[in-house]
């Protein structure tokens, strides 16, 4: 089981926080893959990936990251902080 | 002997002037404190709110690796973060910096890293509140092409 995270617009389209995930995914890649299956709103929301940043485990990290032995993915918009 | 270095991830109001004074009070050895505040801009009167949503734990780790990063780089006595969540009106403080060093070349060159890696590699996400609408702040290209100077 993954935690995994949405923030911002990633949230508000998908319509969840939160949300613990069982997956066989390999990589992040193959999450959002499996993801986007489920339902019109994971579709939507991970459309574009160029649009998006991932975060294992509580760092920034690239689609093709690996899940083994991962507890929590997010998935956010390019930040905007300061 | 350097001060510790601060970050603070808070929805509360923080005290500019108390906080400044206290920071410099902390770094012993200094010769140059520079502080940088952030405020929420009211876009023509336009603005209602700000919304400022983060990753709670990531945010904070992210900070400190930032902190971290500008102290290998200069020399500095001390360096402190504060950045505020939740909903802010037009006119309130967001955030501030203060570095700390012997000379001021030091603490000014780190507080303009801190402020540049803050933008893009800091999990917030801003959203502007209007009258009728809501908009997520969208990345800037050059916040991302600022990091390249570094």
């Amino acid at each position: 089981m993954i935690d995994v995270l949405y923030f911002a617009w990633v949230r508000e389209r998908i319509g969840l926080p939160r949300e613990r995930v069982a997956t066989q995914a390999v990589t992040v890649a193959d999450l959002v893959a499996e993801l986007s299956q489920r339902e019109e709103r994971y579709a939507l929301a991970f459309s574009d990936r160029a649009a998006l940043r991932v975060a294992v485990d509580q760092k920034l990290a690239d689609f093709d990251a690996p899940l083994a032995g991962v507890r929590e993915v997010a998935f956010f918009p390019p930040m905007t902080g300061g | 002997m350097p001060a510790p270095s601060e970050v603070r991830v808070q929805e509360a109001p923080f005290d500019l002037g108390a906080e400044s004074a206290r920071f410099a009070a902390s770094v012993s050895g200094a010769g140059a404190v520079v502080t940088f505040t952030g405020i929420v801009r009211d876009g023509g009167g336009s603005l209602l709110a700000m919304e400022i949503e983060h990753y709670p734990g990531m945010t904070e780790a992210a900070i400190a690796g930032i902190v971290a990063e500008a102290r290998t780089r200069w020399t500095l006595t001390g360096a402190m973060v504060i950045h505020r969540h939740g909903r802010l009106a037009p006119g309130e403080m967001i955030m501030m910096v203060a570095t700390a060093s012997a000379h001021r070349a030091d603490a000014f060159a780190a507080a303009e890293f801190l402020m540049d890696y803050l933008k893009s590699r800091a999990p917030f996400w801003k959203k502007e509140i209007g009258a009728t609408d809501e908009t997520w702040v969208a990345a800037k290209d050059a916040d991302e092409a600022a990091l390249s100077r570094w």
